[in-house]
């Protein structure tokens, strides 16, 4: 009998953990998936959160109601991965060979990684929104917060969703609409990027949405410190931005047992072939999701068009065939802009963003990158996808894995 | 888009990124350089040559990133690329500006 570890039970490990259980032979191959925790959080949630727009029960369910019978799920802390003899070592003292390992550990924010974050206004006027606690501070801050400058920022890339601050200033805008203190708030938009937006069609459809909601935004702002006493944020230039809410993006670094495994680079997320998304180090080796260091966003749709790839990728492997260079790093995502409307992006590691119709080419029924009751609509339903399409693998109706050029205005 | 510098022909994007580092030289660097009121010194070189090693593998940079790199600290970053030295010497080194995904 071989063995597939999976390491992560988060979105991409999960899908993997139900797209192998469907493909390899239980007679030939015991699947394992290990996390520290026993439950899956819909991380997409925690913009909603703050919002008072989800509460937690929407966004918390058991890991191992997405676990099909058949493959083993453990809950232990990992201390290591020991790749020249393949097996994981656990914290327990336990150690469990592999043959195939997949590294689905995601990535975590590091505020420790700016001088200043974690000091005396942490969690009194610095807030993050990256982790479940983090949001729910947030949620409880919001519910009572009066009014000033709100300065919404982002430390350094690469982050997961890097389009999730902006929505957050977005959706900060219409919060204190309808709360009525829009006059009483500032926001500002923090980025350490040329722009809120980098890429030029999406800049051209879209600095009007800044306009409209009065987001002020800095660009290319490096943070060294965090100044408590003044509450400011200051550069490496010399810059300074005073604030009287924070809510920030910190680094955001893989975690913390690749660095043990030496198997990370700095910001501990693992060298992977950007096409064939097996680890650059070790053959028997595969990595997905936010783990890996391609230039992919960190993102469910791109988790969930990887774990296609993937899954064709390990059978391959097991059947000694070479691997398909097939990933295009096609990412699908929603993009809140308030107002109960939303915007749908689709590209990938060579084309940018751009207008046209998703996911029929010419029909639609979505429009890409304009704003829409209907892509709102179609945010608010990815969660039920989520929870029920695509954490079990099931393909999604007529969105295929590769980025299709049709529908699409390139010119 | 077109463009003609020090005597060849590159492909640029609309803020005047190189779009095919392939058509890099230190040539080009020198003059994309002096566009920004630069002098390239030795020292400028160091870091951009470790700017494009990184690009080659694939590695996002960000500012902490390079001054974690044992290359050049964020302050002599900042002194020989004033203002916005990410940006400024990324385009030098005739790589793509950091960016994300819209």
């Amino acid at each position: 009998m071989k063995r597939i570890l999976i390491l992560g039970a988060g979105t991409a490990g999960t899908m993997m953990a139900n797209h192998l259980h469907k493909e390899l032979s239980p007679n030939q191959w015991e699947i394992d998936i290990i996390d520290e925790q026993e439950e899956h959080y819909y991380q997409p949630g925690y913009l909603f959160l703050p919002f008072d727009i989800y509460e937690p029960e929407d966004i918390i369910k058991p890991i191992r109601d997405f676990i099909p019978h058949g493959v083993n799920l453990l809950i232990e802390k990992i201390d290591r991965i020991v790749p020249r003899e393949q097996y994981v070592q656990m914290e327990n003292g336990d150690r469990l060979r592999y043959d195939i390992l997949i590294i689905a550990t995601g990535t975590k924010i590091a505020p420790e990684e700016t001088e200043g974050m974690q000091g005396e206004e942490w969690k009194k006027s610095v807030f993050d929104f990256y982790t479940f606690n983090g949001s729910l501070d947030l949620r409880n801050k919001l519910r009572e917060w009066q009014g000033g400058r709100l300065v919404v920022h982002v430390t350094e890339m690469p982050i997961k969703c890097p389009v999730a601050p902006l929505e957050f200033a977005f959706l900060a805008d219409s919060y204190f609409k309808n709360k009525h203190i829009r006059d009483k708030v500032e926001i500002t938009y923090v980025t350490p990027l040329s722009g809120a937006f980098t890429k030029p069609k999406a800049t051209t459809a879209l600095q009007h949405l800044l306009d409209e909601k009065h987001i002020h935004v800095e660009t290319d702002f490096a943070i060294e410190r965090v100044d408590n006493e003044n509450k400011m944020i200051v550069d490496y230039g010399g810059r300074e931005i005073p604030f009287d809410l924070l809510v920030t993006v910190p680094t955001n670094k893989g975690d913390d047992l690749i660095a043990r495994s030496g198997l990370g680079d700095d910001l501990n997320f693992v060298p992977t072939d950007k096409g064939t998304l097996q680890s650059k180090a070790w053959q028997n080796i595969f990595v997905l999701g936010d783990a890996t260091n391609i230039a992919a966003s960190k993102a469910v749709s791109v988790a969930h068009f990887e774990a296609e790839i993937l899954t064709e990728n390990i059978k391959r492997f097991i059947a000694g065939e070479p691997l398909n260079a097939e990933f295009d790093g096609h990412a699908n995502c929603f993009v809140e802009t308030g107002n109960g409307k939303a915007l749908l992006i689709d590209f990938n590691y060579t084309h940018e963003p751009v207008e046209g119709t998703f996911p029929l080419p010419g029909v639609g029924p979505l429009r890409l990158l304009k704003e829409s009751r209907l892509n709102h609509m179609g945010k608010l339903a990815f969660r039920w996808i989520y929870w029920n399409m695509l954490l079990k693998g099931t393909h999604i109706p007529f969105v295929s894995t590769h980025m299709q050029e049709a529908g699409k205005e390139f010119a | 888009m077109d463009r003609n510098i020090a005597g060849v022909t590159i492909q640029v994007n609309e803020e005047g990124y190189l779009t095919n580092f392939a058509q890099w030289n230190t040539a080009i660097g020198d003059a994309l350089a002096a566009e920004a009121d630069l002098a390239l010194t030795p020292r400028h070189w160091e870091v951009l040559n470790y700017l494009q090693t990184e690009f080659k593998n694939d590695s996002p940079l960000s500012i902490r990133k390079i001054g974690k790199s044992g290359v050049v600290d964020i302050k002599e970053f900042y002194q020989l690329f004033p203002t916005a030295p990410l940006k400024t010497a990324s385009k030098i080194a005739g790589i793509p500006k950091p960016a994300s995904c819209i």
